[in-house]
C-alpha cells in the first residue's frame, strides 16, 4: 500500500512514453523517478506528485519528441513506395521525348476508348427512361410476296379491336396511333407546323408520360390535346396553355388539356411534340374512317403494352394468325402478326425474311471492338517504349537486386512506374475527353456529357486505369524483375533476342490494326460517293418541296399554280402524293395481258398532276409525258423501267394495265416509260412505281426554281403568293438535294467516325514507331559511328535503319488485307447498290502507310546518320 | 552551429554542470540549481537547455556506468568542454570588468 501511494502519477508517465522518442525514453524517466523519490522525502507526496507532472509537460519539446535516424533503416513498404515514385518522376523527367510520346500516346488511345465507352452506353440506354421499357411492344406484320419475307408496321384497325375485346388479359394497353407526321398547327393567326401523333387514350399511361400540367386522362376528352413542354413553350410562352384553343391541320378544333415534359431526345417519340385522340383523326379523315372495320387496309400502327404476367412468346403464339384468320384477300400473303419489344426498337432494326435480324447493333459492335484496339494500340506503344528503355535500367534493376531487392519488389516497382504514367495519361484523356466531346457530339448526332457526378464513371474509369495500367506494365514488370544481377552488372548483358521478336510482332499488329481501319474508311467513302454519283433518274438541283396540309386545296390549285409561274419565282408546279424522296403507298391488284398468274404484284402508286413530271425533269425512255391537251391521258399511266422488267413485257407503251381492289375497277393505258429514279435508299434497287393522274392527289407541292433568280428572292415570292391564297398553310418547304442528302446521314457518320479512329490508330502507331527509331538509333550511335569513318554514306546509314521497320510495316500490310478485304466485302453485301473492293484502294493504302512510316522513321535515321562520328565515338 | 550567445538559465545550468563535475546528468543538475538558487526548475528547461549547449558545443555528453540507483541503468553524463570553460570565463570577466567600470561615487 505505501509504495503504491508514492508511486508517480500513472497518467503522467503514460503520457511521457507516448510522446517521447524512444532513444531518451529511459534517462528521462530516470530522471524524473529520481526527482519524485527525492522530493517525496522534502516537500511531500503531493507536492512531489504535482512536480512530476509539471516536469512531464515541461518535456514536451520538439527535440525531445523527434525520433532519432536509424543507423540501419529499416524501410516500410511506403518508404520504398516513395522511392520508386521519385525515381520514375526522375526517369520521366530525363527522356522527356519518350515521356511525351508514352503519355500523349496512352491518353490518346484512353479518350478514344472513353469517348466510345460513352457513346455505347448512350446506345444501349436508349429507351430505358420509360417505366414500361420491358413491356412495350409493336406490332408488325410479315408478309410474303414472291416467295420473299418482308416485314412491315402498318396494320389493320379491327386487328386493334380484336386484341382488347378477345385478348385484354394479355395486354395493359393497346394503342392504335397515326405514323408521326407533320401537321399544321393554327393559333389565331400564327401558323405552325408540327410533328405529333394521332392516338388512343392510353398512349399516355403507356409511354408514361411525366405530366407537367393536367393528367393523363387528358387524351380522354373527345376534343383534347397533349403538347409536348418544348411546343407549349413556342405556343404559349409563359403563359398556362391549358384549355386553350388550337386548330390541327384547318379542320380539328382542338383544347389543350394536358402538357408532358419532352421525351428525352435519341429515344423513340421523341419527335413526338404533340399527341391528339385518334378518334378525332378517324372523324376528320373519310378514308380512316370507313377503314375501321377493313382487315385489309394495313395503314396503322398498334402499340401495346403486355400485362405484367405474360410473356412476350406466349402473347407471340396466340395473336400471330389473327391476320390470317379475318382476311381471305391477303391470306396468300401468309400475312403473321409479330411482336417487336421497344427494347429492340433501337438496336435492330433490320428485318430479313420475318426475322429481327440486327440495325445498328452492328456499329455497337463495330465501335466497341475499335474502342478496344485504339486502347491496344496505346498500351502496345508503352509496352514496347518501356521494354526497349529497359536496357537503359538493366544497371538498376542490377544494383536494387545486389542491395537486397527480391524479385516481388521490382515487380511492384514496375508496376507503380506504369501506374504513375497511366494515371497521368488518364488525367490527360479527361482533358482531351472534354475537348473532343462537343465534336464527338456533332459527329455522331448524340447529347453526350462527361457525367463527372456519376460514381459509376469515377470507378469504371478507375477500373480502367487500373486495368490499363496493369496490361501495359505487366511486360516490363515480369520481364525487367527477371534480368540476373550478374550478368547485367558486369555488362555483358544482352537483351535477349526473345524481346526483340516479341516486340516487332508487336509493331507488326499495330499497323495491322491501322492498315485495316484505313482501308476500312475508304471503302466506306468510296460507297458513299458511289451511291452519291447514282443517276437518280431527274434533276435534284433548285427542286423545293412543300407539305400542304390544306382543307379544298383543289379549289386553289390552279389559280396557285399560275399565280407561282406568273411570279416568275418558279417555272413548274407539280404535285404528288408521295415527296420525291420516298414513295409512301404500294399496291397490289394490277393485272395485264399475259400475267404469270402466281406472280405476286407490289407496285408503288404514286398519284400526279399532269405536271409533276416536267417539274422534276423526269427522263423518258418510252412515249412521253402526260398532256393536258388529251382527254384520255386521265386514264393513262407512266411505268418506271423497273415496272417494265418486272413484268417482262417488250413494247409495253399503248398496252393495258388494270387495277382492282374491293370496290374499284380501273383501266390504264401505258403512255410512257421513265428511267428509274431514286425515291427511297439509294443503295436499294428502284421501286416498280406506277404514275397516274389523280385529281386531288394531294400534299406535296414540288416546285422547280426559276435559276435566273436567287433562291432567296424566289421563295420570297413564292411565301407571297401562298400567302396570299393559301393564308392557312404554313410555309415549311425543303431543298430536295438537301432532303436527298439526308439518306446518306448514317453512311456519312460511319464513315467520319472511321475516318476518325483510323487516323488517331495511325498516329498513335506513328508515336510508338518514332519512340523505337530513335531508341534504335540511339542503341546503335557506335555502329554508325565505326560505319561512317569507314565510309557509310547518309544513304547507307538512312536504308540500314528504316530497312528493318519497312519490313514490318509490309508485313503488317499483307496481314491486314485479307481481313479487310473479308470484312469490307461483308460490310458492302447489305448494299445492293454498291461498289467493289478495288485493288487500288489496298494499293494506295499499302503505299501510304510506306510513306508515313518512312517519314517517321526517317527523321530519327537521319540525325543519327548525320551525327559527327568524333563525339558518337568519343565517350568511354 | 548555432551562435554561443550565453543566456543567463544557460550560463546556470553550465556552471551546476561544472560544480557537478563527473556526475551531472539531468536531475542532478536540477537538484544543484535548486539547492544552489534556492527555487525550482522544470527538468524540461533543464534538459533543454542542456540539449542548446551541447549543439553549441559548449557541453558533451557519454554514457556513464551503471549506477545501483537507477536499477542498473546507464545515464548520460555532461561535461564542460574547453569552449565551455571559457566562455564562463569570458562571462565571468565581463562581469568584473564591468564591476571595475564602476564609479566609487555610485554608492554614496
Amino acid at each position: 500500500m505505501r509504495s503504491a501511494l508514492k508511486s508517480p502519477p500513472g497518467l503522467a508517465t503514460r503520457l511521457l512514453r507516448w510522446f517521447c522518442a524512444p532513444h531518451l525514453l529511459d534517462e528521462l524517466e530516470d530522471d524524473l523517478n529520481e526527482l519524485f523519490q527525492q522530493r517525496v522525502e522534502t516537500v511531500g507526496l503531493r507536492r512531489a506528485r504535482w512536480r512530476y507532472c509539471r516536469d512531464v509537460l515541461s518535456l514536451m519539446r520538439p527535440f525531445i519528441i523527434k525520433r532519432q535516424k536509424n543507423e540501419y533503416p529499416n524501410p516500410r513498404t511506403m518508404d520504398m513506395l516513395r522511392n520508386y515514385l521519385k525515381i520514375a518522376l526522375r526517369n520521366l523527367a530525363r527522356n522527356r521525348v519518350y515521356s511525351f510520346i508514352n503519355i500523349s500516346g496512352l491518353a490518346v488511345g484512353m479518350a478514344v476508348a472513353m469517348l466510345i465507352g460513352l457513346w455505347l452506353y448512350d446506345e444501349l440506354s436508349v429507351n430505358r427512361s420509360y417505366q414500361n421499357y420491358d413491356r412495350i411492344a409493336q406490332l408488325m406484320r410479315n408478309r410474303t410476296v414472291n416467295g420473299e419475307t418482308d416485314t412491315r408496321a402498318g396494320l389493320p384497325i379491327p386487328l386493334a379491336q380484336t386484341l382488347t375485346a378477345t385478348y385484354g388479359d394479355a395486354f395493359e394497353e393497346v394503342v392504335l396511333a397515326w405514323w408521326t407526321s407533320w401537321h399544321t398547327i393554327t393559333l389565331k393567326n400564327q401558323v405552325f407546323s408540327k410533328s405529333g401523333k394521332f392516338m388512343t387514350p392510353g398512349a399516355p399511361e403507356m409511354l408514361s408520360l411525366t405530366m407537367l400540367k393536367g393528367s393523363r386522362d387528358g387524351l380522354k376528352e373527345p376534343a383534347s390535346i397533349l403538347l409536348s413542354a418544348s411546343l407549349a413553350k413556342a405556343l404559349f410562352g409563359d403563359t398556362n396553355p391549358l384549355n386553350k384553343t388550337l386548330t390541327l391541320d384547318n379542320t380539328m378544333t382542338v383544347n389543350v388539356t394536358g402538357v408532358y415534359e419532352d421525351i428525352p431526345s435519341g429515344n423513340s417519340f421523341d419527335d413526338v411534340q404533340f399527341i391528339a385522340p385518334w378518334d378525332l383523326y378517324a372523324a376528320a379523315t373519310p378514308w380512316v374512317d370507313e377503314a375501321k372495320d377493313d382487315w385489309t387496309n394495313t395503314s396503322f400502327e398498334i402499340f401495346v403494352e403486355l400485362a405484367p404476367q405474360v410473356t412476350a412468346a406466349d402473347v407471340s403464339a396466340k395473336i400471330r394468325n389473327l391476320l390470317a384468320d379475318n382476311t381471305r384477300t391477303l391470306s396468300p400473303q401468309k400475312p403473321e402478326v409479330v411482336l417487336y419489344p421497344m427494347a429492340r426498337w433501337h438496336l435492330y432494326s433490320d428485318w430479313k425474311n420475318g426475322v429481327n435480324v440486327g440495325g445498328r447493333i452492328q456499329f455497337v459492335w463495330l465501335f466497341g471492338i475499335i474502342g478496344v484496339f485504339v486502347l491496344l494500340l496505346a498500351c502496345i506503344n508503352f509496352m514496347n517504349l518501356s521494354t526497349a528503355r529497359s536496357v537503359n535500367r538493366a544497371k538498376e534493376v542490377g544494383v536494387r537486386k545486389a542491395i537486397g531487392s527480391r524479385r516481388k519488389e521490382l515487380i511492384v516497382q514496375f508496376f507503380s512506374e506504369s501506374l504513375l504514367v497511366v494515371t497521368m495519361a488518364y488525367g490527360a484523356s479527361i482533358g482531351l475527353t472534354y475537348l473532343a466531346i462537343p465534336l464527338f457530339n456533332e459527329v455522331a448526332d448524340k447529347h453526350m456529357t462527361v457525367p463527372v457526378n456519376t460514381p459509376l464513371f469515377w470507378l469504371s474509369g478507375l477500373g480502367f486505369t487500373v486495368l490499363t495500367g496493369l496490361i501495359a506494365g505487366s511486360y516490363p514488370a515480369l520481364y525487367l524483375s527477371s534480368f540476373r544481377p550478374v550478368s547485367v552488372l558486369k555488362g555483358t548483358f544482352r537483351a535477349n533476342k526473345g524481346v526483340a521478336v516479341s516486340r516487332r510482332a508487336l509493331v507488326v499488329m499495330q499497323f495491322t490494326v491501322s492498315i485495316t481501319l484505313i482501308i476500312g474508311t475508304l471503302i466506306v467513302y468510296r460507297q458513299i460517293q458511289h451511291a452519291k454519283n447514282r443517276p437518280i433518274g431527274y434533276s435534284r438541283n433548285g427542286l423545293v418541296s412543300l407539305l400542304l396540309n390544306v382543307p379544298h386545296y383543289e379549289r386553289h390549285r390552279e389559280t396557285v399554280r399560275n399565280e407561282l409561274i406568273k411570279s416568275g419565282a418558279v417555272l413548274e408546279v407539280g404535285e404528288s402524293a408521295s415527296p420525291l424522296t420516298e414513295v409512301r403507298s404500294t399496291n397490289g391488284g394490277f393485272d395485264w395481258a399475259g400475267k404469270d398468274p402466281t406472280l405476286q404484284v407490289n407496285f408503288g402508286t404514286i398519284g400526279i398532276s399532269h405536271e409533276f413530271g416536267r417539274a422534276v425533269g423526269w427522263q423518258f425512255k418510252e412515249g412521253r409525258d402526260f398532256s393536258r391537251q388529251l382527254a384520255s391521258d386521265s386514264m393513262g399511266v407512266v411505268l418506271n423501267e423497273s415496272a417494265v422488267a418486272f413484268m417482262g413485257m417488250q413494247d409495253v407503251v399503248g398496252k393495258t394495265i388494270t387495277w382492282s381492289g374491293s370496290d374499284f375497277n380501273v383501266r390504264f393505258h401505258v403512255i410512257g416509260v421513265i428511267k428509274d429514279m431514286v425515291m427511297d435508299s439509294p443503295y436499294e434497287p428502284a421501286k416498280p412505281t406506277l404514275f397516274f393522274i389523280d385529281n386531288n392527289p394531294g400534299k406535296f407541292l414540288t416546285m422547280r426554281l426559276n435559276p435566273e433568280r436567287s433562291p432567296q428572292a424566289a421563295l420570297a415570292a413564292i411565301n407571297a403568293v401562298l400567302k396570299e391564297h393559301l393564308p392557312e398553310a404554313p410555309f415549311n418547304y425543303t431543298f430536295v438535294d438537301q432532303e436527298y442528302d439526308q439518306k446518306f446521314r448514317s453512311e456519312e457518320r460511319i464513315g467520319t467516325l472511321s475516318s476518325l479512329f483510323a487516323s488517331l490508330a495511325i498516329f498513335i502507331s506513328c508515336l510508338g514507331l518514332f519512340g523505337l527509331a530513335s531508341f534504335v538509333a540511339e542503341q546503335r550511335t557506335k555502329e554508325i559511328g565505326i560505319r561512317k569513318v569507314l565510309g557509310a554514306s547518309v544513304f547507307n546509314v538512312w536504308r540500314l535503319l528504316s530497312k528493318d521497320f519497312v519490313v514490318l510495316v509490309l508485313i503488317a500490310f499483307l496481314i491486314a488485307t485479307p481481313i479487310a478485304w473479308y470484312f469490307l466485302n461483308n460490310w458492302l453485301a447489305q448494299y445492293e447498290y454498291r461498289t467493289d473492293v478495288t485493288w487500288w484502294v489496298f494499293a494506295l493504302t499499302g503505299a501510304g502507310a510506306l510513306v508515313i512510316t518512312l517519314l517517321t522513321v526517317s527523321f530519327q535515321a537521319i540525325k543519327a546518320a548525320l551525327l559527327d562520328p568524333v563525339k558518337s565515338l568519343r565517350s568511354e | 552551429m548555432k551562435g554561443t550567445y550565453l543566456g543567463e538559465f544557460e550560463e546556470v545550468v553550465l556552471l551546476a554542470v561544472a560544480i557537478r563535475a563527473g556526475d551531472a546528468y539531468g536531475a542532478a543538475v536540477v537538484n544543484e540549481i535548486e539547492q544552489q538558487m534556492n527555487r525550482s526548475v522544470n527538468l524540461g528547461a533543464v534538459h533543454s537547455a542542456l540539449n542548446r549547449l551541447q549543439e553549441k558545443g559548449l557541453v558533451r555528453s557519454e554514457m556513464g556506468g551503471i549506477s545501483a540507483e537507477r536499477g542498473g541503468r546507464r545515464k548520460r553524463l555532461y561535461t564542460v568542454t574547453n569552449a565551455g570553460r571559457r566562455a564562463l570565463e569570458e562571462v565571468r570577466e565581463l562581469r568584473s570588468q564591468m564591476w571595475e567600470a564602476i564609479p566609487k561615487t555610485a554608492w554614496s
